[in-house]
């Protein structure tokens, strides 16, 4: 739509009569003002959006939106979620997991949600942790961990979960964090954009069980100098003047440097719609911690064949060589034969 | 009864009538009522094919059949071992008959694992036609056939097959020599030996040849060499029937004109399952969309689907049993006709998402071809052991309707009822069906589809509740009276947004999440109530037989044609039996427990160890009998036979 178009719905038209009842405080609060802002703007209706959780926190997500929605059960929102989507390509299909429904339990059909590029926005809400269980380490919790079930330290190495997106190919792959909306904003619009699967990791504060795990990086005051900001086109810089960037070394290695030392034309220019994953990949991985700088943004957006359509057009295709479906045909397709007086 | 009445005449004993004229130099040939024949080679003998081609060729000729693929789980098992042993039996007659036969009255075995495998099926003094080129030393070996110094020995000299017709035919030679001005190349003349093997039989049965050999054309038509090869082969062993003393006599089966009049064609369980969704998705007027993961004795249905998309069936192949009912399910949310399709280990891992169907009062179509357990346990072998899962095996209170074919013909019928029953009460519905009929294959005079039952729902358009300001409402629990079904609302439809979950949610209204203890108890009852309510709108049950005997013999699923023969003997040799064979296993047919209470004995004959028997005793406190064989086959009729003699001479001793 266009920026003076009068948006058809307004954030109320989003907002279900029920009780938002996440802990006080809680990163998902943000994130589920961003989509009910956000949601006007994109020119759709309220009828014809679906959004499918799973279970954990961040699950609860679909009661509070006034759409059509599915709680699930844990980690399958993926694979429902493609039911609908394969089913009703006309409708705005959303997926709202976290990192242990999304990466965990459900890790198998995130992956294949992906690979297939079936037309779902998906919304990880990463917090490194099991809030609803009540704080145990996640697939994306640090090694050495102290929860409830790592009394001495989590030994489990975590996943990357851009990293986990673009291994499995996934056409869209996106990080936000849940302090800035107008970054959200943008990145699930660009995502709900975006034909076939996008992946959205989003950096969410659990103020209970996991506080401040990533206030290093996304405090205001730490953004210049934490956060790269990825933008298509762009040398990829960070820091308050730009003075910091990020090159590739003659060993393949993605390093930050100052600009200064190497040079502009030695930073390099992000191109989000690269083909080959691999430069993506690095990005995803460049950051191993979360007290080092960490690159936000659409690292990929790539076009690959929707799933949906792709049936659609499989089934069209059939429907014109074969003519619609004929019943009484089809029980006689294997050869007939008469049994006794017929005329 | 008009059903039982039809097939009196069945399953007895064969009769012989020779007959003069036929063709050429045999100019007898001995008419028979029926005939049971059983192919035996290795996996790669092509006995699959070479049965299918027989059974083919009986369904157009007229008879009526039902047959019996056995193969093994490998793909390629050892080579000449018994495990690699690939059998298929047919049974062909003039008149109804509903199973594959007790005992085969000719065994083709194409190598001596096949013939150690076997024999013991082979009814006493039965045709036993061989390979003799297969049965050399090596080939003995590992049949099997070597005595305690470790020699071989070969049982087709030794004696002990006196008492059977044996008829030794040199097939890969007599192949090899067949093709050889074809310019084929050994290794591809000798794989042909199955079509010599259909030829003979094709002869000793007076089958046409016609259909075969436009079949080898249509089959291999890209490889016009292999074509040929199996051309000449088929022919040579016809020809052998003909010109050698060796076969001697030919036997004909005449068309079944006892059958009902009518347009035919032949089917299998899987095949007729599949169709019976796509018919289902056209009478309750929804698409369709399948979400399966393989498993063996269910992709079939999976294949079959995946062919007609011009009728807008979506399949997705899934990456997982759990993925798939999860897609099945998120279609039916949407407004589709959800289905998957699977075997036991898959309905195990489906059970989570079974149960948020419960939850959630959606339609789901769940189906089940049973195959031997626990674990991978046999997977293409026939077993009926999953009604406890069906019933059970969900976490928390979790009811849901049960349905199951009894037949490779019924599976049409069966899946529209329980697409039927979903559709109506909005709930996932499991239909039971198993290895043998999955595979299994007999003639189905085709229904006229304009008496197909309408089973289509109105979803949702419009507010269902008015609040207490005026303003309307929708409520997704608010249920209807008759069915406690609630109301379907497909997303695209403005006003009716709303939201499901797996969380207990307010009881028949507003589907708002309801933790109360009142509300529980009341949601639970609610959902037992509405799977209760299907059984007022199932028919009674029906009573074959002896409405008037002491035993009453309850069975379901694939058991039928078993119980079917059994039931038909016993009754002609004089004794009395009724017989009930349920279809709806959940609920039960409001009836049952009253009419079993009229049998003293009742005989529950399962392919378990007594599950539906189990149900039956703790529902209606009846003496209900198990007969239980759990051995990856189907009942013969004998063992069911004996059970009602057994039991009812119990009953008189007592």
């Amino acid at each position: 739509m266009t920026d003076t178009a009068v948006p058809l719905t307004t954030k109320k038209d989003w907002s279900s009569d029920q009780e938002v009842r996440w802990c006080p405080g809680c990163g998902d609060y943000g994130i589920l003002l961003a989509v009910q802002q956000l949601m006007p703007e994109l020119g759709v209706a309220p009828e014809n959006t679906v959004f499918i959780s799973g279970i954990g926190c961040s699950s609860r997500f679909p009661y509070y939106m006034n759409t059509y929605g599915m709680h699930s059960i844990h980690g399958r929102a993926p694979a429902i979620a493609t039911g609908v989507a394969v089913a009703r390509p006309d409708l705005d299909v959303w997926v709202i997991t976290g990192d242990g429904d999304g990466l965990s339990i459900g890790g198998n059909h995130l992956i294949h949600a992906l690979r297939r590029n079936v037309n779902l926005t998906i919304l990880l809400f990463n917090n490194r942790i099991y809030g609803l269980t009540k704080g145990q380490f996640s697939p994306t919790s640090e090694i050495g961990k102290v929860t409830k079930s790592t009394p001495f330290g989590s030994i489990d190495p975590p996943f990357h979960p851009l990293a986990v997106a673009l291994g499995a190919e996934a056409s869209f792959v996106a990080r936000t964090h849940d302090l800035d909306r107008k970054h959200m904003m943008e990145t699930f619009r660009a995502a709900h954009d975006h034909r076939g699967a996008a992946f959205v990791e989003i950096y969410q504060n659990c103020n209970v069980f996991n506080d401040g795990q990533f206030s290093e990086i996304t405090r205001k005051q730490q953004r210049d100098e934490m956060m790269i900001d990825l933008v298509h086109g762009q040398p990829i810089l960070f820091g308050a003047e730009g003075q910091r960037g990020v090159t590739m070394g003659a060993d393949g290695q993605l390093r930050l440097v100052d600009v200064s030392e190497v040079g502009l034309d030695h930073i390099l220019v992000h191109d989000a719609g690269r083909d080959d994953p691999s430069l993506a990949f690095a990005l995803a991985r460049l950051s191993q911690d979360d007290h080092s700088p960490t690159p936000f943004g659409i690292f990929r957006a790539v076009e690959r064949q929707e799933y949906a359509s792709a049936i659609g057009a499989q089934l069209a295709h059939e429907s014109e060589r074969k003519g619609p479906g004929d019943l009484a045909a089809l029980l006689r397709s294997n050869g007939t034969w008469q049994v006794g007086n017929t005329n | 009864m008009t059903d039982i009445a039809q097939r009196e005449a069945g399953e007895s004993e064969s009769t012989a009538v020779t007959v003069g004229g036929g063709a050429g130099e045999h100019a007898e040939s001995t008419v028979l009522d029926r005939v049971v024949v059983r192919f035996a080679g290795d996996s790669g003998d092509g006995m699959q094919l070479t049965g299918d081609r027989f059974t083919s060729v009986s369904a157009s000729y007229g008879n009526d059949l039902s047959t019996l693929p056995e193969y093994p789980a490998e793909i390629r098992a050892p080579a000449g071992t018994v495990h690699g042993v690939s059998s298929f039996q047919v049974h062909i007659s003039d008149h109804p008959i509903t199973t594959p036969g007790d005992e085969p009255n000719v065994l083709v075995a194409m190598n001596p694992a096949a013939l150690r495998a076997d024999l013991n099926r082979l009814e006493p003094g039965g045709t036993l036609i061989v390979n003799e080129d297969a049965f050399d030393e090596r080939n003995l070996e590992k049949a099997g056939y070597t005595a305690p110094d470790g020699t071989s020995f070969n049982p087709l000299q030794d004696g002990s097959l006196d008492s059977y017709r044996l008829i030794r035919v040199p097939m890969t030679s007599l192949t090899k020599e067949a093709a050889a001005p074809l310019g084929v190349k050994p290794r591809d003349a000798e794989r042909a030996k199955n079509f010599f093997a259909l030829g003979l039989v094709s002869w000793m049965y007076t089958r046409p040849t016609e259909p075969t050999i436009d079949w080898i054309g249509q089959r291999f038509g890209k490889d016009e060499l292999v074509a040929a090869a199996n051309r000449a082969a088929f022919l040579a062993g016809y020809h052998f029937g003909e010109t050698t003393e060796a076969v001697g006599h030919r036997f004909e089966i005449k068309p079944a004109t006892t059958m009902p009049a009518g347009e035919y064609t032949s089917i299998t369980g899987n095949t007729a399952l599949a169709w019976g969704i796509v018919a289902a998705g056209q009478l309750a007027k929804l698409p369709v969309t399948l979400g399966s993961y393989p498993i063996t004795p269910a992709s079939d249905i999976l294949h079959e689907l995946s062919k007609h998309k011009h009728f807008g069936v979506r399949t997705v192949q899934a990456e997982d049993e759990i993925a798939a009912v999860g897609m099945a399910l998120g279609a039916a949310f949407a407004g589709h006709l959800g289905v998957t399709t699977t075997s036991g280990p898959g309905l195990a891992l489906k059970s989570e998402t079974i149960s948020l169907a419960v939850s959630v009062e959606l339609p789901l179509l769940v189906i089940d071809i049973q195959r031997g357990g626990p674990s991978t346990g046999l997977p293409t072998k026939t077993e009926a052991a999953d009604l406890n899962i069906a019933m059970f095996g969900r976490h928390g209170e979790a009811p849901l309707p049960i349905v199951a074919a009894k037949s490779p013909v019924h599976c049409f019928e069966a899946a529209i009822e329980a697409v039927r029953i979903a559709v109506k009460y909005r709930t996932p519905v499991i239909l039971l069906s198993d290895g043998f009929l999955a595979n299994g294959s007999e003639p189905w005079q085709l229904p006229d589809i304009a008496t197909l039952p309408d089973i289509a729902v109105p979803f949702a358009t419009e507010a269902n509740h008015t609040a207490a300001d005026g303003t309307p409402e929708f409520w997704p629990y608010l249920r209807e009276p008759d069915t406690l079904a609630r109301p379907w609302a497909i997303p695209g439809t403005p006003g009716l947004m709303h939201r499901v979950g797996g969380i207990e949610k307010e009881g028949d209204g507003t589907g708002n999440i309801s933790y109360t203890p009142e509300n529980h108890q009341k949601m639970t009852d609610l959902r037992a109530a509405k799977v209760a309510a299907v059984a007022r709108d199932i028919p009674p049950v029906e009573i074959e037989g002896d409405e008037d005997a002491e035993l009453c013999v309850l069975g379901w699923g694939s058991t039928w044609a078993a119980i079917d023969a059994a039931v038909q003997r016993r009754r002609r040799a004089g004794v009395k039996v009724a017989w009930v064979h349920v279809m709806h296993l959940n609920p039960l047919p409001s009836d049952l427990g009253d009419v079993l209470r009229r049998y003293p004995k009742i005989l529950v004959p399962e392919l378990n160890t007594g599950q539906l028997a189990r149900i039956v005793r703790s529902a209606y406190l009846v003496d209900a009998r198990s007969l239980s064989k759990v051995q990856g086959l189907p009942f013969i009729a004998r063992e069911i036979e004996d059970a009602i003699d057994r039991l009812l001479a119990e009953e008189a001793a007592s």
